[in-house]
């Protein structure tokens, strides 16, 4: 049986120089198939005494094993070496770029208006609107402009010859809110308003942030939570705010809005006019008159204000310098703004 | 308004350095605007003294002056200015004296003769616009003493911004008033009396319009010369308050107005005819004003007038023919008291705003009309002499205004205010500003000063007490409303889901101005009305937008400049359509696209390489109609708008109403304008075409779907819609989605036919479809369309 010895050692080395799949199913055959080398060995055992048969079978059974063994093991190998032949050739570039569209995104000033108004309405207000051409009688004489009144000549109005025009500011939608809903009513009305007026800090159309509530007993202390509560929530830190008395016809006790300086920390700055502060808001108790010109009793309700700028608190959020850069619609500027960020 | 520290100081006890004053007031509700002091910085200049003055060898403009500065030699010094002369007291800059503008004196030769140092004139001292020579200084001026110690140059002036509600603080009595108020002291200030006449002279006053001017002070000085010289003292405290002294007369009667808050009108007495009439001016009554312009009134103006006519525009601007001059030597004084109602408007219909006419709109104190003469007179005579009448008052008491209480209750107060004041403090507070406080049973009665125009109601004493007690006093307190849920109408879009969808798109939000280029606006929309502003900044920003096209077009343009090759811009905003039926303001929605299908990148077939074309924002809009819930309902049927290509143009339905348009821009507008690419445009109507639609379930089928493909070659005439209605009618509601993957026309093709292939994708909820089910389904369709549309079937 010497014969088994040599016959498994040329099987192995076969299986061992088999260069590919193929290859190795082709020694199978050879050595292992229905009419393989050692598959025959195994029927030359009847011409063996039977005394000897037992041992020799298990013999050739265990060379049989060794050879399937490498087989396996020799198919393993090829395999994962085709695969790694594969996938190196299969290598990109990752550092090439992706296909397809490059996204857009929201102005500046819409993602903040959009930001206020979830801020506010998680704070409990409703966001209402109202037309952008007004009569006078909402733009003004319902907030208690009186005909000639100085404040008129504050406010530089674009008219229409029919008396009609652009809205100078967005509290006329106090007037319509309140007419529609009456009181009880907490409202912000975010919106663009116009004044005759273009240079480096002004811009003939702009956006305002209007608000408004209106109940039995509103007080002056809710206000100031709720406008230093919103300042809070915006711009996402403490910061210090302070009231200064101040004249608006439709508010009584009116006042302007500073707030610590955001770039600062109010320890003085160039954007603040080395005061610490910024000028952010007006606000006020809402005046009787006000009151009344929408249907409300003010003997039963009273109620705060407030308008601030929605551009202003953009620039301040993204750092923008010139609120014209706003209205110039550059793809170069509108592109920076792109963020998930509400 | 300009408030010198020194002036106040004269009217109340300032306890405060200026700044600490300026933000007091500041948060009472006076802002300060700025503090700045009453010269620029300058250094090295003291008062000196022209010893000699002698010509110049050199130079017939020059002089060369001898000056004494009080100690040392006398310094020679060439000076230029024709008021040099032996004698005077003037400012000398000496040698390495700093001066505003930057500059350094120092030692020059001056047409070869030494000057050592210069001698000053106002504007070269930064303490006027413009001079004449060099600075004069009165006779006891200490000589060798800095200037700005002299002239206390360092005084602090405080610009502060008046609310129009407070007419009563433009003067320095009424910010005396407040610094009283917050300080708990008492206005003090010089003593006004009534000085006994020189004279017995009146001047006949009548008042004709009592209503409008109930109270006419008047007096008559005799004998005054307008030719002196204001005093140093009166022309710095002008200056410092921003007002150029002109002469006595004119000066005195400016400080009183600065000082008091009243203004004040000097004629000249022997240019007025007869006896003065304040009335109402004739329609179209000409007025020659002090500057020389004449004015056309209306009959709402009130006039002073004599004689001869108007001498002057109540309470704005006095007339040239009665004015003062160098010559005047006998003056009337008038200090009136004109009711707002009377003055409110004029000025700025008339462009005269002036001192006097911002004072009188927001409301002179009604009472201190003889006050301000006496103060007048005791200024003016020791200035320029002359002998002053009896102070001359003519009224009408009825038509006076008259202060009635206003009542405050405790209740109210705390209510308004969120904060529980204590009594004393409400009354202290009321008091220091000059009310009369009694109490009453709900709280106070209180009766504003006579100079308080703003207090009517309730609402402004709280507001009085607030400011003056500090806002800061109260505290921050959130309001407990009832927790109720507000209506989310799922009908609504979300404004930012729509927004995201275009921005995911590829587009960026523009945000373009709601007036446009009416011309820009006519070639894209001829013939369709817009409204016209009165008073547009600019004659391209005049009519108001009938759609968001021009801005967008424009704005397209500018990034088209900026060397942009590719532009996606959108915009969410008011149109504004005036018609028949008045103005409407849609919300709209709007965008276009201008270059490349794709940003330029590796790997995409040269198709995708092309400009942007119709199909492209169609898939666009399609993107947005998927959201409304029901993107089958939107249909698009070719149409016709002057702004868009007539063959590539569509009118966008939903259920058969017009809900917007997309189409090409019009290849003479492309050109008109110098796009490089054209511009693909779309505009929705918000309302209309985003309205949501609730999506409810639909079941899905677990049996396998079949697909089947098919190309037929049909008449350019026919379009898409139509051959997907006869494909969907004919294949039965088994046909679960049709998909167009090919259009072709050309070479294999009559002329005038294209081949359109599509797969046609069938399924059943119940059970799965046989070849048989679907071969039939399929016969159907051919059948369909070789009969209605004359189809071919391409093998």
């Amino acid at each position: 049986m010497a014969d088994l010895t040599v016959i498994t050692r040329q099987a192995l080395d076969e299986v061992a120089a088999c260069g590919d799949l193929a290859a190795l199913e082709d020694a199978r055959v050879r050595w292992l198939g229905k009419k393989g080398t050692l598959t025959e060995q195994l029927k030359s055992l009847g011409a063996l005494d039977a005394a000897e048969r037992p041992a020799a079978g298990a013999r050739i059974n265990e060379a049989k094993e060794r050879v399937q063994a490498a087989l396996e093991a020799r198919r393993e190998e090829l395999r994962r070496a085709d695969i790694e032949r594969r996938l190196s050739a299969g290598r990109i570039d990752v550092t090439l770029p992706g296909r397809g569209e490059e996204p857009g995104g929201l102005h500046p000033v819409t993602k903040t208006r959009l930001r206020i108004e979830t801020l506010f309405r998680r704070a409990g207000f409703d966001v209402a609107s109202g037309p952008e051409i007004e009569d006078d009688f909402h733009n003004f004489g319902a907030l208690n402009f009186t005909p000639d009144h100085p404040a008129r000549a504050m406010h530089d109005t674009f008219y229409f010859p029919d008396g009609r025009l652009l809205r100078t500011h967005t509290s006329p939608v106090q007037i319509r809110a309140l007419r529609e809903h009456g009181a009880p009513l907490a409202v912000i009305a975010p919106g663009r308003v116009y004044r005759c007026d273009s240079d480096m800090t002004h811009s003939p159309m702009f956006h305002q942030l209007e608000g408004l509530a209106v109940d039995e007993n509103i007080s002056f202390a809710n206000m100031k939570a709720v406008l230093h509560g919103f300042l809070q929530a915006f711009f996402e830190r403490d910061l210090a705010m302070r009231l200064r008395p101040s004249f608006f016809p439709f508010t009584e006790p009116s006042a302007e809005v500073d707030m610590s300086c955001v770039f600062c920390d109010g320890r003085g700055c160039r954007t603040c006019k080395h005061t610490g502060w910024l000028e952010i808001s007006g606000c006020g108790m809402v005046h009787p008159n006000v009151l009344r010109a929408s249907g409300v009793d003010p003997e039963r309700y009273t109620g705060y204000a407030f308008g601030a700028g929605i551009d202003r608190l953009a620039m301040l959020r993204y750092g923008v310098n010139d609120l014209r850069l706003f209205f110039e619609n550059d793809l170069r500027f509108l592109r920076q703004f792109r963020t998930f960020g509400a | 308004m300009k408030v010198p520290y020194s002036w106040l100081a004269e009217w109340v006890k300032v306890p405060w350095p200026a700044p600490e004053l300026g933000s007091r007031l500041t948060m009472a509700g006076i802002e300060l605007e700025a503090l700045s002091s009453a010269a620029p910085p300058f250094s090295g200049v003291v008062v000196a003294q022209i010893v000699s003055a002698e010509p110049h060898p050199q130079a017939d403009k020059l002089q060369v002056c001898r000056v004494s500065t009080g100690s040392g030699e006398a310094l020679q010094i060439v000076c230029g200015a024709s008021n040099a002369r032996a004698g005077l007291k003037s400012a000398l800059a000496r040698v390495g004296a700093k001066l505003p503008g930057d500059l350094t004196i120092k030692a020059a030769k001056l047409r070869g003769v030494e000057s050592q140092g210069m001698l000053a004139s106002a504007k070269e001292l930064g303490l006027a616009e413009a001079s004449a020579g060099i600075l004069e200084l009165p006779q006891d001026a200490p000589l060798g003493r800095p200037l700005r110690e002299y002239l206390a140059l360092d005084e602090p002036v405080l610009d502060l911004n008046i609310t129009p509600n407070r007419g009563d603080a433009m003067s320095v009595i009424g910010i005396a008033r407040e610094v009283a108020a917050l300080a708990g002291t008492k206005v003090s200030g010089p003593a006004i009396g009534s000085a006994p006449a020189g004279h017995a002279d009146r001047f006949s006053v009548q008042l004709e319009a009592p209503a409008a001017c109930p109270r006419f002070a008047g007096c008559i000085l005799r004998g005054v010369n307008n030719r002196a010289e204001t005093p140093l003292w009166m022309r710095e405290r002008l200056r410092r308050a921003g007002v150029r002294a002109i002469s006595p007369v004119v000066d005195v009667t400016n400080y009183v107005m600065l000082e008091l808050g009243q203004p004040m009108h000097a004629y000249d007495l022997k240019k007025l005819r007869g006896g003065i009439r304040v009335r109402l001016a004739r329609a179209g009554e000409l007025v020659t004003l002090l500057d020389g312009k004449a004015i056309s009134a209306q009959v709402d103006v009130l006039l002073i007038t004599d004689s001869e006519g108007a001498v002057g525009l109540a309470g704005i601007m006095g007339g040239l023919r009665t004015a003062v001059s160098a010559e005047t030597t006998d003056v009337f004084l008038e200090s009136a008291y004109f009711s707002p109602d009377a003055v409110l408007g004029r000025a700025r219909r008339l462009g005269l705003q002036t001192d006097a006419s911002q004072r009188f709109e927001r409301g002179v104190d009604p009472t201190q009309q003889s006050r301000a003469i006496e103060r007048a007179i005791a200024l003016l005579t020791p200035m320029a002499g002359g002998s002053a009448g009896p102070v001359e008052v003519t009224q009408s008491a009825a038509h006076l205004p008259q202060r009635s209480a206003v009542p405050l209750r405790t209740k109210q107060l705390t209510r308004l205010l969120g904060v529980e004041l204590p009594a004393e403090r409400v009354e202290a507070t009321l008091a220091g500003l000059q009310m009369q406080v009694t109490r009453s049973a709900s709280g106070w009665q209180v009766t504003p000063a006579a100079h308080r125009f703003d207090i009517g109601i309730e609402a402004d004493l709280i507001e009085e007490v607030a400011r003056v007690v500090g806002f800061e006093a109260i505290p921050e307190s959130d309001a407990l409303g009832p927790q109720r849920f507000r209506s989310l109408p799922e009908e609504r879009p979300s404004e930012e889901a729509v927004l995201a969808v275009l921005a995911a798109r590829g587009y960026e939000e523009a945000i373009t101005l709601a007036f446009v280029d009416p011309a820009l606006q006519q070639r894209l929309f001829p013939g369709r009305p817009a409204l016209a502003l009165s008073n547009p900044i600019a004659s391209d920003l005049s009519v108001m937008r009938v759609s968001l096209w021009p801005g967008l077009l424009r704005a397209a343009l500018e990034n088209q400049r900026r060397q942009a090759d590719r532009i996606r811009l959108f915009e969410h905003g008011t149109r504004f359509e005036s018609g028949g039926e008045g103005t409407r303001e849609l919300d709209t929605l709007a965008g276009l696209a201008c270059g490349a299908r794709l940003p330029e990148q590796w790997g995409v077939s040269k198709d995708m390489r092309a400009a942007a074309d119709f199909y492209d924002v169609k898939g666009d809009l399609a993107a947005l109609f998927a959201g409304t819930g029901e993107p089958q309902a939107f249909t698009f049927e070719a149409g016709s708008q002057p702004a868009l290509h007539p063959g590539r143009t569509a009118r966008v339905l939903r259920c058969g109403q017009e809900v917007g348009w997309l189409g090409e821009l019009h290849p003479m507008l492309v050109q008109a304008l110098d796009f490089t690419y054209p511009p693909i445009l779309f505009e929705l109507d918000m309302d209309a075409a985003l309205v949501v639609k609730r999506s409810t379930y639909e079941e899905i089928s677990r049996f396998p779907q079949v697909r089947r493909d098919l190309a037929v070659v049909v008449d350019e005439s026919i379009t898409l819609s139509k051959l997907a209605e006869r494909v969907t009618l004919a294949a039965s509601s088994l046909l679960r989605d049709l998909r167009i993957f090919d259009v072709y026309r050309g070479p294999g093709l009559e002329k005038g036919r294209k081949s359109v292939a599509f797969g046609l994708i069938f399924q059943d909820i119940s059970r799965t479809l046989t070849d048989d089910d679907v071969e039939r389904l399929m016969a159907s369709v051919v059948a369909d369309l070789r009969e209605n549309l004359n189809a071919r079937i391409r093998e």
